[in-house]
């Protein structure tokens, strides 16, 4: 009953975009998508989300001066409609769409955007995402707390609004796509005040039409949306509490649309072994990179034979194979996709023999043992098993310290302790898509402190040099030639230095019921995480 | 009687006290870091220490614990690292289910237990009171997170009579009800076999009998109402083990009560709400434990309080 329900359905779609041809470029507006989460969602405070449960609904509810094409990582203008750069790279000026109103109804203007901005900078917000503004002038005033307002923040006219940097950032346009940057309306911030992330207001294609703590969200269509014509769906319903086994066996029964946790790791083969299953999982790669670093200011992890043995040692094929090949192997920091990704790069191939001799050049004592922490959820600890024997095959003994992610964190900045870390679980996924980002937070010097996640403590005074040079280059023209740069910085970070060992390169797979419609990218959204709420549609409103 | 209740809700006052110096020593001497979490990854070393300072957590720990029951005799349990509202708010909007979901496990155990009990007694050393024994052994010991999952695949996933966990009708009280009250079962069919084995020795029962009453009459006008008192009395302590099961039964099942919501807290490290669902959870225990000491009086007036 339950796969005959679900072939009618797909065969249904199929048909419907076979015949129509444009309803997949133009799909009708109505129906209704039901998403399931096992976690009560945290907050909607665009300044304070974080998780992979909130950033897709907070995309939704707001909208920010640029954005991406859905399914893409290209940048387009979004509540901007154009804006200029100076000729020194430091001054953005915007102009901003006229009548975009408010959930509330009142229209939004460039004050509501500089608010924003300083909102999300402001300690008293503690937005996680107070760093990525770094560049602006005024910052360092606003995040210490001596001012209100960024100074170089000025809003020339209602539609337009200008944007001074204190240094070039060739990051900025992805900057205010963040989540961080979502135009919030000030009378409500203050009218909710801590419960603001209950009571988000933006100018999104959703509104939140209900919040039952602990039980369901519910969003409705943005009739005022200055997009016309989207989005497609009239509602989405999140529901929560479901574990990912428990939503899995609803969605199978055509109960909800998609799971929001994910495909649950132990039913991954039996889903993919079904063809009927099969056909309503989506999988593309996702701009992540899980490594195992080595803090190298830590002996033996101090000498680099050491750290570059270690890279030899571990058989990646087999880990892969751990997490049923859900992953490709990495041998760099950098993601494919992402700029700076060298494909001719070798990296350290798998050479246990030439690991030997080096970790007999070094000296290396084999009665040490070195601790090796990891997230204790599946498929870590197992994983971390395989990194163990790989190790004890070449004469490293390696502890495995299996704990939570908070207390990996925290031991993870400490210079003398966690001298091995896996990242699986915690790993880092791109905030947006640029190589900076995997530079600046984890592997440089900035970030090589107690609280911070460069977890190898490595720092190269002249890759940072390397790297400011890089974000320095804003022109348009210069992207290639940037994008080199970074390619080389992280060919010379594994050559030089082997901080990490990078070690797969996880897909993302989304299973969701063939009554959502789009094209496949949507399901796999690049910024849209587990869907584009904005750009898919029900078919059963065609 | 009102001495002995003063007295022993003073003693409450002085127990909550001690538990909630232990759980604070215990979370904040945790080697995990909440700023790091609400910081986040981007953040630079002067936002955490700008951030620690706003939480107070810079402070000596007694200076930080000071200001925490300062806020709980006002009624304020603090406010979530990461979601930033009231943790009083969070805890009242999750109650209600918690409560249902306490009330409809009693049910689930009075009903089973007794029922039990009373058979096995009746058929005291039959096969039947063996296989019903037998049965409340595994309810006791088996694992409530096992028997959620088995319960939701045979009766909501293979047959279909249940919902697949979720909120809100009375067909998704019964498999979390059950699952909860399938240990208080276990227990109530033990003691109300033993309870109702006794009573049927006693002198009254052999005279009933003896008068000629017919044996039903005697076993549910005579025995029962006896067997049963001291059993029911021990509602008050099972809110106690309610408050343990509760955490995993209202994960498994999605269920939107206080279980819930301090499980996510321990993930994530948002300590106010796991100090709040803390206290509040022991604020149930102790009243549960006084309510049972208050009712054993009143059904065995042997008993007395002082």
């Amino acid at each position: 009953m339950i796969s005959r329900a679900l072939l009618t359905g797909a065969a249904a779609t199929a048909l419907l975009l076979a015949l129509a041809g444009g309803a997949a470029a133009d799909p009708k507006q109505g129906g209704t998508m039901t998403v399931t989460y096992k976690d009560d969602v945290s907050t909607l405070d665009p300044a304070i989300g974080y998780d992979w449960q909130n950033w897709s609904m907070i995309k939704s509810l707001y909208s920010r001066l640029m954005d991406y094409k859905p399914g893409t990582t290209e940048l387009t203008p979004d509540l901007a409609t154009s804006y200029d750069v100076s000729s020194d790279g430091l001054t953005y000026t915007f102009h901003l769409r006229k009548g975009v109103k408010f959930h509330n109804g009142r229209e939004m203007t460039a004050d509501d955007v500089a608010y924003s901005f300083n909102r999300s900078v402001n300690p008293k917000t503690q937005s996680p995402g107070a760093a990525f503004f770094h560049s602006i002038a005024g910052y360092d005033d606003v995040a210490g707390g001596k001012a209100d307002a960024m100074s170089g923040i000025k809003v020339v006219d209602p539609q337009t609004i200008s944007i001074t940097l204190s240094k070039p950032d060739a990051t900025f346009l992805q900057v205010v796509a963040l989540n961080f940057a979502s135009v919030v309306a000030k009378e409500d911030v203050e009218k909710w005040g801590t419960d603001y992330g209950h009571h988000p207001d933006g100018t999104g294609a959703f509104y939140l039409d209900n919040w039952t703590l602990g039980q369901q969200v519910t969003f409705k269509r943005n009739p005022d949306y200055y997009v016309t014509g989207t989005p497609y769906l009239d509602e989405i319903d999140f529901k929560i509490g479901a574990e990912p086994l428990t939503a899995l066996l609803q969605l199978q029964k055509g109960e909800v649309d998609v799971v929001g946790d994910g495909i649950p790791p132990a039913k991954f083969l039996e889903v993919m072994n079904d063809p009927e299953q099969k056909k309503l999982v989506v999988n593309a790669p996702q701009l992540e990179t899980s490594y195992l670093t080595m803090k190298t200011t830590m002996k033996p992890l101090d000498d680099v034979r050491v750290r570059r043995a270690i890279n030899m040692a571990i058989n990646k094929d087999r880990i892969v194979k751990i997490i049923n090949g859900r992953a490709d192997i990495a041998n760099q920091p950098l993601p494919p996709g992402m700029p700076g990704y060298d494909k001719d790069f070798k990296g350290y191939p798998y050479d246990p023999d030439g690991a030997k001799k080096l970790l007999a050049d070094a000296k290396y004592d084999t009665n040490q043992s070195l601790d090796l922490l990891v997230y204790n959820t599946d498929p870590n600890p197992r994983i971390a098993q395989a990194i163990q024997q790989d190790l004890a095959a070449v004469g490293i003994k390696v502890d495995i310290k299996s704990l939570d992610q908070s207390v990996i964190i925290a031991a993870g900045g400490e210079p003398d302790q966690a001298p091995l870390i896996w990242s699986g679980g915690m790993g880092w996924i791109a905030d947006f898509p640029d190589p900076s980002d995997f530079y600046g937070p984890i592997l440089g010097c900035g970030s090589a402190v107690k609280g911070g996640w460069n977890w190898a403590l490595y720092c190269n005074k002249e890759i940072d040099a390397m790297a400011a040079k890089a974000d320095a280059m804003v022109a348009p023209d210069q992207a290639e030639a940037r994008a080199d740069l970074w390619k080389q910085i992280f060919d010379k970070i594994m050559t030089d230095d082997a901080p990490w060992v990078p070690v797969f390169n996880e897909e993302r797979y989304t299973i969701h019921t063939a009554r959502i419609g789009g094209d496949p990218s949507l399901f796999v959204d690049p910024v849209h995480i587990p869907i584009n709420n904005n750009a898919v549609y029900a078919t059963d409103a065609q | 009687m009102p001495v002995y209740i003063a007295r022993r809700l003073l003693q409450s006052v002085l127990i909550l006290f001690g538990i909630s110096v232990i759980t604070f020593i215990l979370l904040y001497v945790l080697p995990a870091d909440p700023v790091s979490q609400i910081a986040g990854r981007s953040a630079t070393a002067a936002t955490r220490e700008t951030i620690r300072h706003q939480l107070g957590l810079d402070l000596p720990l007694y200076e930080q614990y000071g200001r925490y029951l300062m806020g709980l005799v006002h009624g304020d349990l603090g406010h979530s690292y990461l979601q930033k509202i009231a943790v009083a708010d969070l805890i009242l909007a999750r109650l209600p289910a918690t409560l249902l979901l306490m009330v409809g496990a009693i049910v689930c155990e009075l009903a089973l237990g007794l029922t039990m009990g009373l058979i096995a007694a009746i058929r005291r050393g039959s096969a039947l009171d063996q296989g019903l024994m037998l049965l409340s052994f595994v309810g006791v010991s088996a694992p409530q997170f096992v028997v959620g999952i088995i319960l939701l695949y045979v009766f909501a996933v293979q047959l279909g009579w249940f919902p697949i966990g979720g909120y809100g009708h009375f067909e998704n009280l019964v498999l979390p009800a059950l699952t909860l009250g399938l240990l208080g079962a276990g227990w109530y069919s033990r003691m109300m076999r033993s309870s109702m084995i006794d009573v049927l020795r006693q002198d009254y029962v052999r005279t009933a009998r003896a008068k000629g009453i017919s044996r039903a009459r005697v076993i549910f006008g005579h025995a029962l109402p006896n067997a049963i008192l001291p059993v029911i009395a021990m509602i008050g302590i099972d809110i106690g083990v309610f408050m343990s099961g509760i955490v995993v039964v209202e994960s498994v099942f999605g269920w939107p009560g206080i279980g819930q919501l301090a499980w996510q807290a321990i993930q994530k490290v948002d300590i106010p709400i796991i100090m709040g669902v803390t206290l509040v959870s022991a604020l149930f225990i102790v009243l549960g434990n006084l309510l049972a000491d208050l009712i054993a009086p009143l059904i065995d007036p042997r008993i007395k309080l002082q």
